[in-house]
């Protein structure tokens, strides 16, 4: 008795947290998904930093030699870079005298004269680079930090692209239902029978190259998947009591759709953001490769490939291994990010 | 039955006039004028003006469109823009090589992953079962492309098991000389996605209350994973095959570039490079189809895996 009243006052109320706070919570104890986000933030950071000029802004020098060899590789012989500077050697050779039948003969000993007013500097080539270099000589590594910013930024704004628009139509078409919803059905169907790889081909056929293309044609042809999804949600929504206290309360269509039900499907949308930015990053690469992407004078994780399959035949395997590597750990630390996100936000599927 | 798959074809109507629209909007209006890009540096407009009438650019969009839906019923797309070769025979003598590469590549590859998937799904949570995931995982995460690559100077260069590239008339030595090399890459490389997620379908099965009635009722283990867990996992994988049957006519684009195979894929890319679009248009129109038919086969398969599956 005498327990209960030295208690009298009620314990503070304490205020509920949200989704997105559990969700952090969650996130936090999953050391996997920490670290895979840690990596994410870490590439992320690299693209921007990349991007402002702050690294790899002299990425394009030719600073060593031709197939300069990474630095722990220093003692091993570069054949490359002895036949290209033999090949110098050769062309330095005096030329046939053909004065006495050349008719600008006279001249030249007044170009030579000329020639020899002109400063030529001659660049020092270093020998190893810190991760190689690959056949002009230019730094491998700064040349995947450069490749970062295309791979990386086509694959974060096609997601988001992709995801808006997906998200919009699921939006309309779960909500509405009817008409709209057959409308868009049909739209879907005719994006899903044709075989995706094609669909991005025949996209690519129409449109000119370059990196706002490659941009459009991953979110025009990418959002049937979150659209499918979005739309299962909205209908699930659209049916429950805060939906509709909402209505009774005046809430327009568009702050039911935006307001009301988004946040509710948000987390379906953020996991389906977080797959089709490794989708889109794997799909760069490739139609780089195949010319249809970046133009000439960009380089992209994907060009990279491109030129790493030549230089794999004469041993030099670093911008293919450097290339590589990087996108798959990226890769990797984004589907783990997403699977840990996944399970943050829905506690129950575990 | 019959009323169900009259009632699918009737339906695939309307899917199939989008397609021809997004299609004709694709290549007729986005596309710009193919005379621009077929006369390339010529500039005389008198050729131009030339140009567009022997394609019918000339002609109004409503006739632009019918002359198009024609040609989709007639098989007749006319002669390639590149080549002039005719298109129909373009597709019929690609498709030989692709199919070649690509039907071993459907049987070895569903085959494995469905044994591995049912295997490691039997030893879940082990430590094979968390080894295998993480391989799995980090096999996934490399591009397709550094494979080919690696694969290729491997084998075909280095070691000189497999002709690096090449393709010949005969099928047989087709088979037996070129194709292995290719096939063994895309096995190597399908098998992993797949294996997760078909040991997904398996474990999802596997905690079914009926699996323990069949375990109860002294059933040995090889008959309840055999009999009653494949035979529940089959759909979700049948779903997943005829996603994946549709690019098998593709093939895998990269493959074909890499390997010097000529086939559909290559031919696509070669026609995307050279701003071919009857031999894209035709591609593209007549996948779709297949699609389709393919999409309305397995809904049938389901039935004969399922007999509780009924058309509604």
């Amino acid at each position: 008795m005498s327990a209960v009243l030295t208690n009298p006052t009620p314990p503070a109320q304490q205020e509920s947290p949200g989704l997105w706070t559990l969700a952090w919570r969650r996130l936090k104890q999953d050391a996997v998904g920490m670290i895979a986000l840690a990596v994410v933030v870490l590439f992320i950071a690299m693209m921007l930093a990349s991007f402002t000029g702050l690294i790899a802004r002299d990425w394009a020098k030719e600073s060593g030699v031709s197939y300069a060899n990474p630095a722990f590789l220093a003692g091993q012989e570069n054949l490359e870079a002895k036949a290209v500077a033999a090949g110098a050697g050769v062309s330095k050779a005096p030329p046939v005298d053909l004065s006495d039948v050349d008719p600008l003969a006279p001249r030249y000993k007044e170009w030579e004269e000329r020639a020899a007013k002109i400063a030529v500097t001659e660049v020092k080539r270093a020998e190893t680079l810190p991760f190689g270099g690959d056949k002009w000589g230019r730094d491998v590594l700064l040349k995947v930090i450069k490749g970062s910013e295309v791979s990386i930024f086509v694959g974060l704004v096609a997601a988001l692209f992709a995801t808006m628009i997906g998200t919009f139509l699921g939006a309309m078409a779960g909500y509405w239902g009817g008409k709209v919803n057959d409308f868009l059905e049909w739209f879907y169907n005719i994006f899903t029978s044709i075989p995706y790889i094609l669909l991005i081909l025949a996209f690519a056929a129409v449109f000119k190259k370059g990196l706002d293309t490659i941009i459009v044609i991953l979110a025009l042809t990418g959002w049937t998947g979150i659209y499918r999804l979005v739309r299962a949600e909205y209908i699930k929504h659209s049916a429950r009591e805060y939906v509709k206290a909402a209505q009774a309360i005046g809430a327009s269509h568009l702050s039911r759709m935006f307001i009301h039900i988004l946040p509710n499907a948000s987390h379906v949308i953020l996991v389906q953001l977080s797959q089709h930015v490794v989708q889109f990053i794997k799909a760069e690469v490739i139609l780089s490769f195949l010319g249809l992407g970046v133009p000439v004078d960009m380089v992209s994780w994907g060009t990279m490939l491109a030129e790493a399959q030549n230089e794999l035949v004469i041993g030099k395997w670093w911008q293919l291994f450097a290339a590589g590597a990087s996108m798959a750990v990226l890769v990797t630390a984004f589907s783990l990010l997403t699977d840990s996100l996944r399970d943050a936000l829905d506690p129950k599927l575990k | 039955m019959t009323a169900y798959v009259v009632r699918r074809l009737w339906q695939m109507i309307p899917t199939l006039a989008g397609v021809i629209l997004l299609i004709f909007f694709l290549f007729n209006w986005v596309g710009g004028d193919p005379a621009q890009v077929l006369a390339g540096k010529i500039s005389n407009p008198e050729q131009i003006a030339n140009i567009r009438k022997q394609l019918g650019v000339d002609q109004p969009y409503w006739y632009q469109l019918w002359v198009f839906v024609q040609q989709v019923f007639t098989f007749d797309f006319g002669r390639s823009w590149s080549t002039n070769e005719e298109v129909s025979r373009i597709l019929l003598t690609r498709v030989g090589p692709t199919l070649t590469i690509m039907v071993p590549v459907l049987i070895i590859e569903t085959t494995l992953a469905v044994t591995f998937a049912i295997m490691v799904a039997y030893v879940r949570g082990t430590l094979t079962d968390r080894a295998i995931m993480i391989v799995c995982t980090t096999a996934m995460s490399i591009s397709f492309l550094v494979y080919i690559i690696v694969f290729q100077w491997l084998f075909g260069f280095i070691l000189g098991w497999f002709p690096v590239q090449g393709w010949s008339e005969s099928f047989w030595k087709n088979l037996s000389t070129y194709a292995p090399l290719p096939i063994l890459l895309a096995v190597a490389v399908g098998l992993a996605p797949q294996l997760r997620l078909y040991r997904s379908f398996f474990l999802e099965e596997i905690n079914q209350d009926y699996v323990r009635t069949a375990r109860a009722k002294g059933l040995p283990e090889k008959k309840v994973m055999m009999k009653h867990v494949l035979r529940n996992a089959l759909i979700p994988i049948l779903t997943n095959i005829g996603i994946y049957l549709p690019s098998v006519f593709v093939g895998s684009f990269l493959l074909e570039v890499f390997f010097s195979i000529p086939g559909l894929g290559r031919e696509i890319i070669t026609a995307v490079n050279r701003s071919d679009f009857p031999v894209i248009k035709a591609v593209t129109v007549y996948l779709a189809m297949l699609t389709m038919i393919i999409n309305l086969l397995v809904d049938v398969m389901y039935k004969f895996v399922d007999p509780r599956v009924s058309f509604k």
